[in-house]
């Protein structure tokens, strides 16, 4: 069992927990992920590394409530404890040798762009942060970026906070003002990661996207997080999460992610109509 | 003396009942059963099926423990030999092994062994009272890697030798394919997980959600006061096809869709982890992995199911009684078919798999005959799923995290005849070893190594 020491919640639907996993905890890098269960009928839902705290054996994640599972976990508070919490999964950001770059967050994905960017801070790098969020009640760790960034661009769908506007367009306006970066690494919802690596191929930017597809076991025995990346099948779980963006199929990716769409839905709804039972 | 050619039948569910349900398909022989069919051993002197187990369990002695009515000291005498007798007396293909040796089959069908065994094991597990002997510990420790078939006896060897032994599962429960690829219906996870229970009541020490290679790395076993290291992590990689159309949705390797149905409980309509419920599934391969798959998929509900296999009947290389069971509950077997596309609707959503017709050639260095494509025989098999079952590789993890250990070009991992890898005080074996076989052949490669292990520490702390 692995007790849950922090629970916070960064915005209405975004919640962050620190949970005691000293083992996990030993060997977590940026950009890996875990797999945990809520308890023992749950399913397995991978959360990527947010934080890590190797000395007090705890490791941070950062989670979206969109469905049954990551409701349920969100019902559990401080001292409770996730029956399952396996990792550190996949292969670590590399950021070794790069000297300037742009981070791109979007929404939840800032959750996982943020220990990018605290590592290359901490790295020597120059640090450009481009965060976007879809209204003013949505943004996350805004003071956490302009802490290790240089730069930091806030952007809104409805412009409620920051600039008006995409990611896209901040990356745009950077770009064009004569900044040339080593690389992009943009994290968040496929579609955004689509556009941004439309753009930085037009400019000829290194781009690395993180992928966070439907997977089990986390292991590569599945096989459920294939994904084609220059034309060549991939698992995210053992061969990524991190990916070179302009080689991923994102349209293909979008398409699998909507595989159990409904059953999602329903499971989701399920869950609401019981936590209003239990209320 | 029983004189009868053949063997009492297997009591089963009725095909058109069971393929609804997932319980377990074949009921296990009653008391009257198991003796008359044990009545039927010659007790043959030179015991020709003991060499046909991988295991070397023997089989004479119990069967005539059974003649005598002492169940208990039959499973004794099984358990010398074997960690997972009730596991064994339902998947092992006794067909080609122990059975194919007996002397009852020149003339008849051979005793049946495997069914004996079962019962044996069966009887045992229920009448089983708490104390176990627990056996003096020596102070050596050892890990094994993976708790499937091969970790589980190595484990069970070795701590009946007097060593510590910690299993390391990377998945949150153990038993490896026992409990996420073999299904409810032909290996009830109630009769897994006693078995490890039982290992549990002798001392040996399970940890799950620890993946060796990840969360902790063969160096840091040895660092954490490990004697010697046992990899048992299987063949989990799955194969796909490599044909168009393969990213569309409807499209699993069998290893997420049996993952799905078993570890994660997708048979039960309660549970959390989703799973197509598809109308018709087209099941690429013709092994027991493909038959799980099939037969799964009826159970879900599926209204058609389809083996599709490039050779003919004759070749598929699943149990016969496996390929039995799936006709008789209405799998259809498209044979000297092979695969050449997926098709799919505007959604992305699976709507056929395209074919081709396929003839036999000449026998190809497996010694089995060579498909070739018939020209202008395409077709296609309507199916909204398409489950590949064609194979799977060992997984990269340990190889690409421990310096000294090598791999043949398939990935591999190789050892000498001790199941020594190339370095010191590693051992493996199993599917990781040889590639998907099955489980005894793990079990065996399990229990050989531990004896080597228990070899080399001993040697390695005399001097």
């Amino acid at each position: 069992m692995y007790e849950i020491l922090e629970k916070q919640a960064l915005n209405p639907t975004v919640t962050r927990m620190v949970i005691s996993a000293p083992r996990v905890a030993k060997k977590a890098q940026a950009g890996q992920f875990i797999i945990l269960r809520v308890d023992d009928e749950g399913e397995r839902i991978p959360l990527t590394v947010a934080d890590y705290d190797r000395a007090n054996g705890t490791v941070t994640v950062i989670y979206q409530i969109v469905g049954a599972t990551t409701l349920r976990l969100d019902r559990l508070g401080v001292g409770d404890c996730v029956c399952d919490f396996v990792g550190p999964l996949g292969k670590p950001t590399e950021l070794d040798g790069l000297k300037k770059v742009a981070v791109i967050g979007g929404g939840v994905g800032c959750a996982i762009a943020f220990p990018v960017a605290k590592k290359l801070h901490e790295l020597g790098a120059t640090v450009h942060s481009v965060i976007g969020f879809r209204n003013r009640d949505l943004v996350i760790l805004e003071n956490e970026f302009k802490a290790v960034s240089e730069k930091l661009k806030l952007v809104t769908d409805d412009g409620s906070a920051g600039e008006k506007g995409l990611v896209t367009d901040a990356l745009k306006t950077l770009v064009e003002a004569g900044n040339v970066y080593d690389e992009v690494i943009a994290i968040g919802p496929l579609v955004m990661m689509k556009f941004v690596c439309r753009l930085t191929k037009e400019y000829g930017i290194k781009t690395v996207v993180s992928m966070n597809p439907i997977m089990i076991d986390g292991t590569g025995m599945c096989g459920g997080c294939r994904l084609t990346i220059g034309g060549k099948m991939k698992f995210a779980c053992v061969d990524g999460p991190d990916f070179d963006g302009h080689e991923v199929d994102f349209d293909e990716a979008i398409e699998r992610g909507k595989m159990y769409r409904e059953f999602e839905r329903r499971a989701y709804e399920k869950e609401c109509n019981l936590l209003k039972q239990s209320k | 003396m029983n004189n009868s050619p053949i063997k009492n039948p297997m009591p089963t569910q009725d095909p058109s009942v069971r393929a609804k349900n997932f319980d377990e398909v074949a009921l296990g022989y009653t008391e009257e059963q198991v003796r008359s069919e044990a009545a039927r051993c010659l007790n043959c002197k030179n015991k020709p099926c003991r060499a046909g187990c991988p295991v070397g369990i023997d089989i004479p002695a119990f069967i005539q423990k059974i003649n005598e009515g002492d169940y208990e000291g039959a499973y004794r005498v099984i358990s010398k030999s074997s960690s997972l007798a009730a596991v064994c007396g339902r998947v092992c293909p006794q067909e080609t092994q122990c059975e194919s040796k007996c002397v009852r089959g020149i003339k008849g069908e051979p005793v049946a062994i495997g069914r004996l065994e079962r019962f044996v094991a069966d009887w045992h597990n229920a009448h089983r009272t708490e104390e176990t002997e627990k056996v003096e510990r020596n102070g050596r420790r050892v890990a094994v890697v993976g708790s499937g078939p091969a970790g589980l006896s190595c484990a069970g060897e070795l701590n009946a030798r007097g060593y510590d032994v910690t299993v390391f599962e990377a998945l949150h429960t153990a038993g490896g394919v026992l409990v996420y690829g073999i299904p409810e219906f032909r290996l009830p996870k109630s009769i897994v997980k006693a078995e490890i229970d039982n290992l549990k009541a002798k001392g040996v020490a399970f940890e799950t959600n620890t993946v060796v290679g990840r969360t902790l790395l063969i160096d840091e076993l040895f660092e954490d006061g490990f004697d010697a290291v046992f990899v048992g992590s299987g063949a989990g990689l799955p194969n796909f096809m490599k044909v168009k159309g393969e990213d569309l949705n409807g499209v699993y390797s069998a290893n997420e869709f049996l993952t799905r149905v078993n570890l994660m409980k997708a048979y039960k309509n309660c549970a959390d982890t989703p799973i197509k419920h598809s109308k018709a599934v087209a099941v690429v391969g013709g092994g027991n992995v493909a038959m799980d798959a099939a037969r799964s998929a009826l159970r879900l509900g599926a209204e058609k199911v389809y083996i599709v296999y490039r050779r003919s009947e004759t070749e598929l290389p699943a149990r016969k009684e496996e390929v039995e069971h799936a006709k008789e509950e209405g799998v259809e077997f498209v044979m000297l078919t092979a695969p050449i596309e997926v098709l799919g609707d505007e959604h992305k959503n699976v709507s056929a798999l395209r074919c081709q017709k396929m003839a036999l050639g000449e026998p190809d260095a497996s010694g089995r005959r060579r498909p070739e494509p018939i020209s202008n025989s395409e077709f296609d098999l309507a199916c909204d799923c398409i489950i590949v079952a064609i194979g799977t590789s060992p997984n990269p993890l340990i190889k690409d995290t421990t310096p000294g250990i090598s791999v043949n070009p398939r990935g591999c991992i190789i050892t000498d005849e001790h199941g020594k890898t190339m370095r010191d005080m590693v051992y493996a074996g199993g599917d990781a070893v040889t590639g998907a076989a099955t489980v005894i052949l793990a079990m065996g490669a399990g229990k050989d190594a531990a004896a080597y292990i228990d070899e080399a520490i001993k040697t390695k702390y005399s001097k």
